[in-house]
């Protein structure tokens, strides 16, 4: 890994409880190491994410927002994965328009089976995110601390 | 419904340049259902502004509220007590609910978030379509049910016009002819005899030329004492 010891990106990652989730499970279980800055919030299927869960990860500091979903074609719910892809395109636009990296959020697919692929794909991400440096809006906060916004709009 | 988009990020911040603590207001009404100005969208729209102005390093104060209805007046008069702690008002109501705010609270400046495009509905998914003009005098009833004023880019009242092909508009080949549909409509009630009549031209009066329209019921105002 590229990660500094001054820097470790903080990622959150919203893993589908049938597919990401089990598989980060089984990279824990295969010993297959992945950044313990990536955070892992399980849910019923990418579908539930909405894009204001991203937005406000991002305003409240984390460095990088993955979703992790089921494979085409595979998800539990037939189409989750899909509406999760369209948001996470829509609010890579709206990062843009903010003036954040677009590249702080991203997808990613894996099944239940592909724990070392997780790993690979935590591992890549946190190397990306590491080279972009850490949210600017965080380095802002430590200095100027604002209101914390809440999830609550979102459930 | 009233159908609305959001501006541009760019557009709404420079609408609320200079201004350091504002209200976002939705509607739950038309917007909301149109996923343009709904609770949910002012979180999206207020925590964008938080973030975007906070990249320039002028932070931006944004709470967050959604009213039933922008456009009555007993639903933003909850408003009344706390919007006089703020710069400005954001609103994501149709331009009708901003004028409504503007109206009640004529101290404090209301900005739009949105651009109300149309009278429609959803087609499909993520897909709105304008339906009604409000011309103020409808001929739903000659036309099949489909309106001629906001599906014809001629508003012909005697169509089609000789653009029509395949069923399409020559504007827009997208666009599907409003007289293709009237007739296909008309056809399937056994009714296409009433095409055949000439319709005169259209008395635009109950429309939009007239500035300000209105519409008075007697019978709901609320009545006055009697005089004997």
């Amino acid at each position: 890994m590229t990660t500094t010891s001054e820097f470790e990106p903080q990622i959150v990652a919203f893993c589908c409880m049938h597919c990401a989730y089990a598989a980060a499970d089984l990279a824990g279980g295969s010993r297959c190491g992945y950044p313990p800055s990536v955070k892992i919030v399980a849910v019923p299927c990418t579908g539930r994410v909405d894009s204001l869960h991203l937005l406000k990860s991002l305003e409240d500091g984390a460095d990088g927002v993955m979703v992790a979903g089921c494979l085409s074609g595979r998800c539990h719910f037939q189409t989750g994965n899909l509406y999760a892809k369209q948001r996470v395109e829509h609010v890579r636009g709206l990062l843009k328009e903010i003036g954040l990296e677009p590249e702080r959020l991203r997808m990613i697919n894996v099944s239940a089976g592909m724990g070392v692929q997780f790993a690979e794909h935590a591992k890549e991400m946190a190397e990306a995110i590491a080279a972009l440096g850490p949210n600017p809006l965080r380095a802002r906060r430590a200095t100027a601390p604002a209101e914390v916004a809440t999830m609550e709009e979102a459930s | 419904m009233i159908v609305a988009e959001q501006k541009p990020l760019d557009a709404v911040i420079d609408l609320l340049s200079g201004h350091r603590k504002v209200l976002a207001v939705g509607c739950g009404t038309c917007v909301a259902v149109c996923f343009a100005g709904g609770k949910k969208e002012v979180g999206m729209l207020a925590s964008a502004l938080r973030m975007a102005r906070g990249l320039d390093d002028q932070p931006l104060e944004v709470d967050e509220t959604t009213v039933q209805r922008q456009c009555e007046a007993e639903y933003i008069e909850s408003l009344a007590e706390k919007i006089g702690a703020y710069d400005a008002v954001v609103s994501l109501g149709c331009g009708v609910g901003v004028q409504f705010l503007a109206e009640r609270f004529p101290e404090t400046r209301v900005v739009p978030a949105l651009d109300t495009k149309f009278m429609g509905g959803p087609t499909e998914a993520g897909v709105w379509e304008e339906r009604c003009q409000g011309c103020g005098s409808c001929m739903l009833g000659s036309t099949g049910g489909v309106c001629p004023i906001s599906r014809c880019a001629k508003q012909l009242m005697n169509g089609p016009c000789g653009g029509s092909k395949d069923g399409h508009c020559e504007i827009d080949p997208g666009i599907p002819c409003a007289w293709q549909l009237i007739w296909e409509r008309m056809d399937k009630l056994g009714r296409l005899e009433e095409l055949m009549e000439i319709q005169a031209p259209k008395d635009w009066s109950t429309s939009r030329d007239g500035g300000l329209r209105r519409v008075v019921r007697d019978d709901l105002r609320l009545p006055k004492a009697d005089e004997d």
